[in-house]
């Protein structure tokens, strides 16, 4: 079914990693991707994917469940790990081969790479609610405004476009159901069959979903919306001693991997 | 012909995420060949899950659904099969017309059965007759019409099949007085012609009392009661409980009897009380 995909969805939870301010999350994250990309030994790697073991722990986000948010990315990792390993020049594994021993740790490191980059940018997805995300990414942008960039507006459509995703699924799912118990057939038949087959499923699709943005328009405009000026929030966000200890072992974190670089380990 | 049976069918949604949600847990049912039967049960107890099961949309994660004796997700045929035999109407069907004109649309399920283009039309015809459309709408596009023209519209969809089982679910849901009473003629009289097995999830107890051969009561993803409705109606107060409706003139006769009236627990019809009620006052038994 279409509603398991499991596309950087947020799984409610009471860990520490849930608790952090959302702006502390976002930062973390951009600290931790820039983190990664200093990593260029085995060192490296191996602290990198001990720091993320370490806070996959600590949300108690199943193991099982990140490895699924890897899943669609399979093809995309198994394309570099074979460019990696065949286009690589060094020794050769066996004498003759066009394997070599170079290509073979380069692609794991890749491979590697995007694993981390995913786990980690889904950890944050996981563990903050998109409300709680966009208001973060709202007061961090904020400065913004001074150079006149809409960032309230952007964020506002940024949060309703994932409140509405979930719906939107849910919606397709039954619109699918419902043609496929008229004897619409989605799974079998050449490419322009299928793109056909689709639709019985986007007409509704998309019918309903402009109703619903008009509905949701004016039921914001009866309770007054006018964007951001002077807007107020219900849930204040507040930074705690966790968010400075957080922020500060990131700091740490990026030191010691730019150190790792500098000293070419 | 047509008689479907569920064993022991048991459905999880999201089955191994934190969203784990059991809907229905180890409902049998037999349902016999022209029978009509309501289903009801308050809001999220499970009915809708249940349906979907009978035609394959869903996969039970327990138990099995037989149709005729033969195990409908055998295998990828058998599911095909099952969903041209037992026509499935959902909850609020307007809403997945999407063809150009109402005649293209009903005549979506033939066509996808790959049926000739005379028989097409004729059970085009023939469906939209049953629902009460007039062939003056057929080349208009669905989506410039009412509610209630595109809810026919779109139960003649899957009338246009000709299924052996016929399941609506909530087919009045939203709809005027006068359009649910038509609309529910309409579904009878389509058994009657073609004497397919009928079942009807409902909310409304007095169309269930008044239509229905049996009434098969959900609570919490199971089924609780299963008998006539005299059966399940007499059972007022435990419908209550479970926080469903009973039809006006049990809830009348309920209250009676707590007054110290002795009207009958069966009495479920306006008619029915209204006999019991006269014969109490000329002292003859009821
Ligand atoms: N697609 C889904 N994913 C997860 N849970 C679901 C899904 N559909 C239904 N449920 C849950 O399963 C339970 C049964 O739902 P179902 O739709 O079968 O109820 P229902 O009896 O048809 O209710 P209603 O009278 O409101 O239509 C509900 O608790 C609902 O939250
Ligand atoms: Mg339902």
């Amino acid at each position: 079914m279409l509603k398991d995909i499991t596309l950087g969805q947020y799984f409610p939870g009471d860990s520490v990693v849930h608790r952090l301010d959302a702006r502390t999350k976002l930062v973390l994250v951009i600290v931790y991707i820039v983190a990664l990309f200093q990593a260029q030994s085995w060192l490296g790697f191996g602290l990198v994917t001990l720091v993320t073991a370490g806070c996959v722990a600590a949300s108690r986000i199943p193991p099982k469940t990140m490895f699924k948010g890897v899943k669609p990315m399979l093809f995309i990792i198994v394309l570099t790990a074979m460019l990696n390993i065949f286009y690589t020049s060094g020794t050769p594994v066996l004498p003759g081969w066009i394997i070599t021993w170079e290509g073979i740790s380069r692609a794991c490191q890749m491979v590697l790479r995007i694993v981390l980059l995913i786990s980690g940018t889904f950890l944050l997805t996981y563990t903050t609610s998109p409300i709680a995300l966009t208001d973060g990414l709202e007061m961090l942008l904020n400065p913004l405004r001074r150079l006149h960039v809409p960032v309230h507006e952007m964020t506002m459509m940024m949060s309703m476009a994932l409140r509405f995703i979930p719906t939107l699924i849910e919606e397709t799912d039954k619109i699918m159901s419902a043609q496929k118990a008229r004897g619409a057939d989605f799974e079998t038949g050449g490419l322009v069959q299928r793109a056909k087959a689709l639709l019985p499923i986007l007409v509704p699709l998309f019918v309903s979903a402009f109703r619903r943005a008009d509905e949701l328009a004016v039921a914001m405009e009866s309770r007054c919306y006018h964007g951001g000026e002077g807007r107020t929030r219900m849930k204040q966000l507040r930074m705690g001693r966790a968010d400075h200890i957080a922020l500060f072992l990131g700091a740490a974190f990026l030191a010691a991997m730019i150190a790792l670089k500098r000293l070419g380990l | 012909m047509a008689e479907i049976k569920a064993e022991g069918l048991t459905y999880v949604y999201s089955a191994g995420t934190p969203f784990e949600k059991t809907a229905i847990e180890d409902v049998s049912l037999t349902i016999g060949q022209g029978e009509l039967v309501a289903v009801i049960g308050h809001t999220g107890s499970g009915k809708s899950t249940f349906i979907q099961h009978l035609n394959a949309l869903l996969t039970p994660s327990a138990g099995r659904v037989l149709l005729d004796g033969e195990d409908i997700n055998r295998d990828k045929y058998s599911r095909r099969d099952v969903k041209r035999r037992v026509g499935l109407v959902f909850q609020y069907p307007e809403y997945q017309l999407f063809e150009e004109t109402v005649y293209r649309d009903i005549a979506f399920g033939p066509r996808n059965m790959k049926l000739p283009e005379g028989e097409i039309d004729e059970r085009v015809r023939e469906a939209a007759r049953f629902v009460g459309v007039d062939e003056g709408l057929f080349e208009h596009s669905p989506l410039e019409l009412s509610g209630g023209q595109k809810r026919r519209i779109a139960i003649a969809g899957v009338i246009a099949m000709r299924p052996e089982v016929l399941i609506l679910d909530e087919p009045t849901a939203g709809l005027d007085p006068a359009g649910c009473a038509q609309l529910q003629e309409n579904i009878c009289r389509y058994r009657e012609e073609t004497g397919s097995t009928v079942l009807l999830v409902s909310h409304n107890m007095d169309d269930v009392a008044r239509l229905a051969g049996r009434v098969v009561v959900f609570d919490h993803g199971r089924v609780v009661m299963d008998g006539s409705p005299a059966e399940v109606f007499s059972h007022a107060g435990r419908l209550l409980e479970i926080g469903l409706n009973v039809p006006r003139a049990s809830e009348l006769a309920l209250a009676l009897r707590k007054k110290g009236v002795p009207v009958p627990e069966d009495v479920f019809t306006h008619e029915r009380l209204l006999a019991s009620l006269l014969a109490l006052r000329e002292g003859r038994p009821c």
